[in-house]
């Protein structure tokens, strides 16, 4: 029998590491994660969960540890539940996500150097302009009697305007982008039913997604373009540069789009630390970084052992899973103080929504770019952002999505 | 520990004391030092910890990795000869007494 069973792996839980009987991967913990998060950081640094056999980090340090440990703690056999060294990736693995030096450090190196903060200063009045005319534009609809909804409306809007404006896609049809980024980010997780209605969605717009993938359909000068100027110059091959564009169409977009959203709802939420980003602008980049740390859109993401090793006293077996939760480590007690409270002028620097290490988003500065210009964009327009309907999470098995969130945008 | 001397843009020092292992970014992050960001976290990816070493100790430093140069290009404020990332400065006892200084800007 080769597919996976919950019940098989429950009776081999490990002797001596504590065991946490939860289940990721249900709606109700996608829905409301933050109690089971405390749970597993109380039970342990590490901690064992039975219902799928893998071992869990859920405390800064732990997180952080296994983070910066890429040599035992590898990506090379899958950043999700998955184990590749036992069964095949669904789509051929990611260069970037799913590799291990020698062969990553190539990629991300050009990644890097196209996303770098060099880049951002060239790209910042674009991306600006683009959200203050945004912003305005739904000013003046709500102003003729339309509902905002700000993820319909301006967080999925957005990023679909400026990423691919930057990588260099047409106009046409980028709404395909958000099915696969939805797909890609629910493939982390076990196969469910979550994981094969998102695929369904997806599988009509695959061929789009890999024909953007190619040369042709990419303005040159843009990210994409760079990447195969980065091949013509031999630093990658050309079979790599379609897979290496690939990473910026699956991890570009619904990242950031989430990553809006929570800052949103968190503003809206908390609308004296929003009182506060009003009256002073420059609290916009502090205060998406706590959006980062407080609804991080990335909510897990895992390693395999490369060997046996130990950590924080737990032995682990060669190739076992290892199930980091970056949204846990991002509220522990340990590290943050009063973690549960959303606080603008917090130093939320040293959060794990990026990552950390050699695997840390490679894609961050031009994501907290999009993240400061929206909510400097919004303070500078709106003096309070109300909710009018109950928002509605998309619930997927990696990111802390939204679905829609009414608002009323009250004018300044 | 580890004594380091920060030396702000306007001349101001202060002593830093490092665990043994820490990097310079994480450990003035930690004291809350103004001048010194880190906003990636570590990775080398932001180029917000950007300091001046003191040309005394430049030979004690190892050579910096092809990602960390790569990074240097886009500091803020001018790079120079002894310009580091301090996310790559981890400390050990043989950097007792290290000096550096930082840029006016790192954003």
């Amino acid at each position: 029998m080769d597919s996976f069973t919950p019940s098989l792996a429950m009776e081999t839980s490990p002797l001596g590491v504590p065991v946490v009987d939860i289940d990721p991967y249900c709606d109700e913990f996608l829905s409301e994660p933050y109690a089971a998060h405390r749970q597993l950081r109380e039970a342990g640094p590490v901690v064992w969960i039975p219902a799928y056999g893998i071992y869990a980090c859920a405390r800064h340090e732990s997180v952080q540890a296994v983070f910066n440990d890429p040599g035992t703690f590898i990506s090379g056999a899958g950043v999700g539940l998955a184990n590749f060294n036992k069964e095949s990736p669904f789509r051929p693995k990611s260069l970037i996500l799913e590799a291990d030096p020698p062969s990553h450090t190539k990629a991300r190196t050009v990644l890097a150097r196209i996303l770098s903060p060099k880049t951002v200063m060239q790209i910042r009045a674009t991306f600006t302009s683009e959200a203050e005319s945004l912003v305005d534009r739904l000013m003046t609809r709500q102003a003729a009697g339309e509902v905002i909804d700000a993820v319909k409306d301006l967080s999925e809007v957005y990023p679909l305007k400026v990423f691919p404006d930057a990588v260099g896609v047409g106009d046409a049809d980028r709404e395909n982008l958000l099915l696969y980024g939805n797909m890609i980010f629910n493939s982390f997780g076990p196969r469910n039913e979550r994981l094969q209605k998102s695929a369904e969605l997806v599988q009509p717009v695959t061929a789009w997604i890999m024909a953007h993938c190619q040369r042709e359909n990419l303005r040159s000068g843009g990210f994409g373009d760079l990447i195969y100027q980065a091949a013509d110059a031999g630093e990658i091959t050309h079979d790599e540069a379609p897979l290496l564009v690939r990473s910026f169409l699956s991890a570009g977009v619904d990242t950031t789009v989430n990553g809006i959203s929570n800052a949103i709802l968190c503003l809206a939420n908390y609308p004296a630390e929003y009182a506060k980003l009003c009256l002073d602008h420059s609290l916009a980049r502090p205060a998406f970084e706590e959006s980062l740390r407080f609804e991080s859109a990335v909510q897990t993401f895992f390693r395999t052992t490369s060997k046996d090793t130990e950590l924080f006293g737990v032995q682990i077996p060669k190739d076992s899973k290892v199930v980091t939760f970056l949204a846990a480590a991002n509220r522990d007690e340990r590290q943050w103080s009063d973690p549960d409270s959303f606080d603008v002028r917090r130093r939320a620097r040293g959060h794990m929504a990026f990552g950390s290490g050699i695997h840390g988003c490679v894609g961050q500065v031009v994501a907290r770019l999009e993240g400061e210009v929206i909510l400097t964009a919004l303070a500078k327009r709106v003096s309070r952002i109300e909710l009018i309907g109950a928002p509605k999470r998309r619930l997927n098995n990696t990111l802390r999505a939204m679905a829609s969130m009414p608002v009323r945008l009250i004018p300044a | 520990m580890v004594n380091v001397n920060l030396i702000d843009a306007s001349g101001l020092s202060q002593t830093l004391h490092v665990l043994e292992g820490q990097s310079l970014m994480q450990a003035a992050v930690s004291a809350g030092v103004a001048g010194i960001l880190g906003e990636c976290g570590g990775s080398a990816m932001c180029a917000t910890c950007h300091v001046y070493v003191d040309e005394a100790f430049a030979d004690q430093l190892p050579t910096p990795l092809d990602t960390e140069l790569e990074m240097l290009e886009c500091t803020v404020s001018d790079r120079l000869p002894n310009s580091r990332l301090a996310c790559q400065i981890k400390l050990s006892v043989l950097h007792e007494g290290l000096v550096v200084r930082l840029p006016d800007r790192q954003q």
